[in-house]
């Protein structure tokens, strides 16, 4: 079989943080590390050759230095990967991104299953995955929180709905989301480590992609923009409170109703 | 293909751009700034260039959008073992208010089978139409048959905008149909407003909650957008509601689906520390383990639950699946109240991205103070028991009230 998983290089943590004069980010926003539900989806479709037999190919588009996430995926069981690079790709909203990723994808061996981590950390938007499976014309569940087996060309899965579990039998091919409940990914292997390291990273600009719509990569393929950033407004609403006790309960009760938790 | 460009008659080399750059997309090279591959045209480096020697080249793509042919608010009504899900009734209640300064009128997608009482109460909100797909294949979500539904009737009635819920199900749905629609796609908004000419102003936490990214779809129709449960209030009814359910004819075709729903198990109430909307948290200062009851009962009040710093599962009083913080879960509720927590860095990187944070601490110069919204310099074993007092009045007022 062949598993493909869709990966990203994302900032490492969140402490973005906006320089408040000058209105824009700060530094700490350098990409360097493999997206956290990327390492699930990952492990699942290496879990999943180990079980059934098959390879594994890890894609993913970014800068350059977005190779060192596909290193990282080799040591964790990949056995080759691709990484979109160009500068026809860059500013790409979820659509572009998403057009992009399924462009790829059409052009490598055909995949059984194709997994995503449930969303980003920096983007959270969790519309990739879907985006990938509606323009590959594939089935898909987003939110994958346990895989059984496959019988019969389908994949048995359950799924958190938000107000339960869903099991659902779903036919190949298809697009999985995973979240972290999913599995528990292993530690890169040494041995892994040592094999990989010369193994290269297939890197594919827009000619590779040669017969899409260049006008639906990057900046002008997606439809939307971000007009301006700017700090979340809290930092203006901190407030200390003094006061007795009772003064205190009573307007923590008051602010709870205003703010409507109440 | 859009790209920076740089006046380097009017470029000074001050670097501000390279300084500005979070993804090392601009460098100084050699006697000119450059552009390297990691540039995301995110237009920082325009904003932090003094002499105004950067700008973005577009490529002109497409011809004009014309606006007139779009309107009205569509609301996807997710529904779940056939009632219809709290977050559609605040979209409604959005989709009315931005309807309302265009002009135009606030229209229904509902799929389902047998839920004609749902799309009846949803008139009573004062929506004009109610689309109703009612067949048995729809009883239950499913993507493809959705999707494909969703979209037909798009193409049908060109809205302006689509709001759905940002759900399991709203988060799976919106960005096929976006995608199929070829059209921009908005996650989690946190405000929508309307400019004159129909353009949705999109706004919504990015990098985990430390921006906010202001976004618009300016070039494609319909305009979509997800909101997440709570966000956005609820609407209220409607004085005289005229609206009308208009029930759809149903293609076969459009049924077909590679997803077999094997089984549903609904979740127990009780939900994890992560998923939760309130989280009362304790810390080290609570002294006591029954100081966790006395915040239990405040989170049962509140419907939410109890989290903890480390310290205190390492003393043994609560559980690892509570604990929030780096070490721990990361959590992002709607409302957070820490009680005797100092605010190390560990506990903090858990739960900065609170919506709101209320912290009580008898010491001042707690560093909790610094991330909280609102800090109550005092006791915590003196406040908590009076505001459960006061929550428990408030329910019984409020029962009182309802009753009559």
């Amino acid at each position: 079989m062949h598993f493909i998983v869709c990966i990203k290089q994302v900032p490492e943590g969140t402490e973005v943080e906006i320089d408040e004069e000058k209105g824009v980010l700060k530094r700490e926003g350098v990409e360097s590390k493999l997206n956290v539900y990327d390492a699930y989806a990952l492990e699942a479709a290496v879990s999943l050759k180990e079980q059934y037999g098959g390879t594994v190919t890890v894609i993913s588009m970014g800068p350059p230095q977005a190779a060192a996430i596909i290193h990282e995926a080799y040591m964790l069981g990949a056995d080759d990967g691709y990484l979109l690079s160009d500068r026809k790709f860059a500013g790409a909203d979820t659509l572009a991104t998403s057009y992009t990723l399924a462009e790829a994808i059409r052009r490598l061996p055909k995949a059984d299953i194709i997994f995503c981590g449930m969303q980003t950390t920096d983007g959270d938007t969790a519309q990739v995955g879907p985006g990938i499976a509606e323009l590959l014309d594939l089935p898909h569940a987003s939110y994958v929180t346990k895989i059984y087996d496959i019988t019969d060309d389908a994949i048995l899965v359950d799924t958190d709905m938000g107000d339960g579990i869903e099991t659902l039998k779903i036919s190949l091919p298809c697009l999985l989301t995973v979240t972290k409940e999913v599995n528990q990914p292993r530690l890169p292997s040494f041995r892994l480590k040592l094999a990989t390291r010369d193994r290269e990273v297939t890197m594919w600009d827009s000619q590779a992609l040669v017969g899409a719509n260049a006008s639906y990569f990057g900046l002008d393929g997606s439809p939307t923009q971000v007009e301006r950033i700017f700090p979340p407004p809290r930092g203006q609403e901190r407030e200390i409170w003094e006061g007795t006790a009772a003064e205190l309960a009573e307007k923590l009760n008051a602010k709870l109703k205003e703010l409507k938790y109440v | 293909m859009s790209r920076m460009r740089v006046d380097h008659e009017l470029c000074t080399l001050c670097g501000e751009c390279v300084a500005a750059c979070p993804f090392d997309g601009v460098k100084m090279g050699d006697g000119a700034i450059e552009f390297t591959d990691s540039c995301r045209l995110c237009r920082l480096c325009i904003k932090a260039c003094p002499t105004n020697a950067i700008w973005l080249e577009k490529s002109e793509a497409g011809g004009d959008l014309d606006r007139s042919k779009y309107k009205d608010v569509l609301i996807f009504a997710e529904q779940r073992q056939g009632v219809v899900q709290p977050v559609t009734y605040e979209l409604i209640g959005k989709g009315l208010e931005l309807a309302g300064k265009l002009g135009e009128e606030v229209t229904v997608f509902l799929a389902g089978h047998d839920i004609m009482p749902q799309a009846k109460k949803l008139l009573e909100y004062g929506v004009s139409k109610v689309y109703l797909y009612d067949h048995k294949e729809l009883e239950h979500f499913r993507i493809e048959p959705y999707t494909a539904l969703m979209v037909e009737l798009v193409r049908e009635v060109d809205p302006n905008i689509i709001l759905m819920g940002a759900t399991s199900v709203g988060r799976s749905l919106a960005p096929r149909v976006a995608a199929r629609l070829r059209t921009g796609l908005t996650a989690d908004c946190t405000l929508l407003s309307v400019k004159d000419n129909g353009d949705l102003v999109q706004t919504r936490p990015a990098f985990g909650g430390n921006v906010m990214a202001q976004i618009i779809t300016p070039r494609h129709r319909p305009q979509m957008a997800t909101v997440r449960y709570k966000v956005m209030p609820a609407a209220t009814k409607a004085a005289n509601p005229t609206g009308e359910v208009v029930f759809r004819k149903i293609d076969k075709n459009l049924l077909k689906s590679g997803i077999e729903i094997v089984e549903f198990r609904p979740h127990q109430v009780a939900s994890s520390i992560t998923d939760a909307e309130i989280i009362i948290a304790a810390g080290r200062g609570i002294g006591k383990p029954e100081g966790l009851e006395l915040l239990g009962e405040l989170a049962s009040l509140l419907g939410g639950v109890v989290g903890v710093t480390r310290p205190l599962v390492e003393q043994g009083w609560a559980s690892y699946t509570q604990q929030v913080g780096m070490s721990g879960r990361t959590v992002r509720p709607k409302l957070y109240i820490g009680c005797g927590i100092s605010g190390a860095i560990q506990h903090v990187a858990g739960m900065r991205g609170a919506d709101v944070i209320f912290a009580i601490n008898s010491d001042p110069n707690a560093p909790i103070f610094d991330v909280a919204h609102y800090g109550l310099v005092g006791d915590m074993y003196e406040i908590v028991p009076r505001l459960i007092d006061a929550l428990q009045k408030g329910e019984k007022a409020g029962a009182v009230f309802q009753a009559g």
